[in-house]
């Protein structure tokens, strides 16, 4: 039994300090960098077909892009966003809460990225939520913009009750 | 002084890149898009998209007039910081250093050797760490000031300069944000500095420290766990129960922290203490070290409180359990040879949470991921492990990528289907309309020319009616019929055509003013149609040009891009053949020791069964006879 003692107490910080043999390490660092340059390749890769599918698709004289950000400071839970771009829907988008947080953080969402034709057009938008006080809430407005020849940026900023300003704001850009 | 560098190397994980919108509020959508990318871990689309938005700022002729120019600065450090995130140190290294050798401010460059310092040290390139922090003069940032202090004891620590990494430390020791971190690494400083006593009563101060996030309250567990085992090797067992006690019983370190406090409690002889926390751990988690080692603990503090048949019931649970736990590991090596251990670590539940090493204890039980926590305690397997998933994204990024090319290719032949027949009678239409709206325009320059001569010489004739030139070339015939008659009745007609003409001339120099106005008022109104009809015949160009560009020029880069996709997905295919069985094979030699480990426990417990068996039977005889 006095075995015991000794190999516990020797065992006591294995747990703490696992490593790999030297020569599997070596092999991991060259991977490692090996792994760095081919993810270099593959982003030079995603800009270029990026370009390619926008160029395709979303041609700029007819590109609309939405964006949705939330007001400075402001802690309401956003649930839904729908979007109605002349009485069709463009978009309607339910969020996670890691997307909730990455708004909060400042983030900015492409919601929505289409084609419309030069003039005006009516956007509606449609919100849901919570407020900061946990009672659900509903906003929706409606807004007009005018699309010229070049790609248009329209940017909702969303609030929660009681914020003061309004509820959507459109931005243009 | 292993242990405790490996100790200290644990803290850095916890200073991590922390990313911001501009306080006075972001201005360009497309780098806020990358934030949001960002925010949820998503490194790859938040570089892909800030990159992209870069290289077209610095495309511009007049990038002051871009949004982005507000925030390029934090844009570029944003791209240093997500390739960081995202393991790409060399990229993020060069990033960072092409801002600090750029013309900038001074806040921005010492920001710059900041990050560039950050990044050498997470490399274990402590020297060029310190070469980098020692660029830093003059302002800097506020929020960084503690945190670059921080990061230089740190530097100073890797490099076994001890006394300047605890000058340092005892300066920032409860800087804003640091608490508990900084000082835990005080701690250590003064105990690889020799200073025992300060390095315990320091320890014990960390070990207490008020904190409100998880980092904090991990750091403080730490300081508590390293304090209560160094007490306990000083023998103060008292001391290091109490420092133990404060470890969270929920947290990475409960397990290793029950382990210590019943070693605490049986080396004072407080055998009854040292079986409450063993008997907690010993019902935890199998796989986990300290779960086995308490298993074979906790019957040995019952031998020693002489209840040899509680304790002797206990060696045989644990002989069976570890029978168990080594059937495990051998299914588990015979898993990961088969190659089902790399199909587990793929599986979507995992790479769905950016945590995703949390995830791992969800999965279901099977012989491939039996030990997957254990082994992703291991720093080398989280790096093998990272990049493995990493690669296996890119590979699905790419096989999507290949299908899309398909779909392209079909869109384009639909558009050139369409297009093309209408586009030759399209342009025959064109053409004529072109002329006619190239005379009209000459027209309308003309007509302009004129008001502005007009303007600068006065010219009424040039504004006369189509009755008043009718009228002075009447008048103009009949004055040439009558020619040299000198008759009464001639020089009266001559007189009466030039009262006429008089009155003609009269008019025409009388309205000249009111005419000119009104000239200018028809060109301008003429302006206003010509300005439709210009952007009608641009708009035209345009939509022309939009339905050619819709299948035009697109076969090469297709082509081309669809070449880069193949090679590149056979070069993750590779690479994560080889990364695969590497980290195979570092899986593989941690079960091993674990096995052998598994194996030296269960012939400790088969020798202490029998011997407490023996022990209790003699007990029960010794109290059976009178």
């Amino acid at each position: 039994m006095s075995r015991v003692i000794p190999l516990a107490v020797v065992l006591l910080f294995h747990s703490l300090t696992v490593s790999a043999q030297p020569d599997s390490r070596e092999q991991m660092r060259s991977l490692d960098e090996q792994v760095q340059e081919i993810k270099s390749d593959v982003l030079g890769i995603a800009a270029e077909l990026g370009t390619l599918e926008e160029r395709l698709l979303f041609p700029s004289n007819t590109q609309l892009a939405v964006f949705v950000a939330l007001a400075d400071g402001d802690s309401f839970r956003l649930d839904a966003v729908q979007i109605e771009i002349d009485g069709e829907l463009a978009a309607h988008y339910i969020y996670s809460f890691k997307e909730l947080e990455a708004l909060q953080d400042g983030g900015v969402q492409r919601i929505y990225t289409g084609n419309v034709t030069t003039g005006n057009h009516e956007l509606f938008v449609s919100v849901t939520g919570k407020s900061a006080s946990g009672r659900d809430f509903s906003n929706s407005e409606r807004f007009t913009f005018n699309k010229g020849i070049n790609p248009r940026l329209v940017e909702l900023t969303l609030a929660g009750p009681g914020s003061g300003g309004g509820a959507i704001q459109l931005g243009e850009w | 002084m292993a242990r405790t560098a490996a100790i200290f190397c644990v803290v850095q994980l916890f200073v991590v890149a922390v990313v911001n919108a501009d306080e006075e509020g972001l201005r360009d959508l497309y780098f806020g898009e990358s934030l949001f990318y960002a925010s949820q871990g998503e490194y790859f689309d938040a570089l892909e998209r800030l990159d992209t938005e870069l290289g077209q700022y610095y495309r511009l002729d007049e990038p002051y007039l871009d949004t982005l120019h507000l925030h390029v600065g934090d844009a570029e450090f944003s791209v240093g910081d997500f390739e960081l995130n995202y393991r790409m140190h060399h990229r993020a290294g060069r990033a960072i250093s092409a801002v600090l050798e750029g013309n900038v401010d001074e806040l921005v460059r010492n920001e710059a050797a900041f990050r560039l310092a950050r990044i050498h040290f997470q490399k274990d390139q402590a020297e060029d760490a310190l070469h980098a922090l020692n660029r830093i003069q003059g302002r800097t940032p506020e929020p960084l000031v503690d945190e670059i202090e921080f990061l230089r004891a740190n530097v100073f620590l890797a490099l076994d300069r001890v006394p300047e990494a605890i000058d340092v430390l005892e300066r920032i020791e409860n800087a804003e944000g640091l608490e508990g971190f900084a000082a835990y690494n005080l701690g250590i400083a003064y105990l690889r500095h020799g200073e025992q006593q300060e390095a315990l009563d320091q320890l014990g101060r960390a070990g207490v420290v008020e904190v409100l996030d998880e980092g904090g309250r991990s750091i403080r567990d730490k300081s508590n766990l390293v304090l209560g085992t160094l007490l306990l090797e000083e023998r103060q067992f008292s001391g290091a129960q109490s420092a133990l006690d404060r470890v969270r019983l929920t947290g990475p370190l409960a397990n290793q922290a029950l382990l210590s406090a019943g070693w605490a409690d049986f080396s004072a002889e407080n055998y009854q203490r040292a079986v409450v926390p063993w008997g907690i751990l010993a019902g935890r988690e199998s796989t986990d070290a300290a779960v086995q080692e308490a298993k074979l603990a906790l019957p040995y503090a019952y031998s020693q409180l002489e209840i040899f048949g509680r304790s002797a019931v206990l060696y045989g649970e644990a002989l069976e359990s570890f029978t168990d736990e080594l059937r495990k590991v051998d299914e588990s090596i015979k898993s990961i040879r088969d190659g089902k251990f790399l199909e587990a670590l793929v599986r979507e539940e995992i790479r769905q949470s950016k945590d995703w090493v949390i995830g791992l204890r969800s999965l279901p039980e099977s012989p491939e991921t039996y030990y997957l926590m254990e082994l992703s305690a291991s720093h080398d397997f989280q790096t093998g492990l990272q990049n493995y998933l990493d690669l296996e994204d890119l590979r699905e990024r790419l096989e999507s990528w290949q299908h899309s090319f398909d779909a392209f290719e079909d869109m384009i032949a639909v558009r050139r289907e369409y297009y093309e027949p209408l586009l030759p009678e399209i342009d025959q239409q064109f053409r004529e309309l072109d002329s006619r709206i190239l005379l009209r325009q000459e027209q309308y320059r003309l007509l302009t020319q004129r008001l502005q001569n007009l303007l600068v010489s006065p010219r009424p004739d040039f504004l006369s009616t189509d009755e008043e030139r009718l009228l002075i070339g009447q008048l103009d015939r009949l004055e040439e019929r009558l020619g040299n008659d000198s008759r009464p009745e001639a020089v009266s007609l001559r007189h009466r055509i030039g009262r006429l003409r008089g009155q003609v001339i009269w008019t025409i120099r009388i309205e000249y003013h009111d005419r000119l106005t009104e000239f200018a008022e028809h060109l301008a109104d003429l302006q206003s149609a010509m300005d439709v009809m210009t952007e009608q015949y641009e708009s035209f160009v345009r939509i022309r040009q939009a339905a050619l560009h819709s299948f035009e020029g697109y076969d090469r880069p297709i082509t081309r891009m669809r070449t880069r996709v193949r090679e590149a997905l056979d070069r993750v295919k590779l690479l994560m053949g080889r990364q695969g069985h590497a980290l195979e094979l570092v899986a593989i030699d941690e079960l091993l020791e674990r096995r052998r480990r598994l194996d030296d426990y269960r012939n400790q417990a088969r020798y202490a069964l029998a011997d407490s068996y023996d022990r209790a039977t003699k007990g029960q005889v010794s109290r059976a006879e009178p």
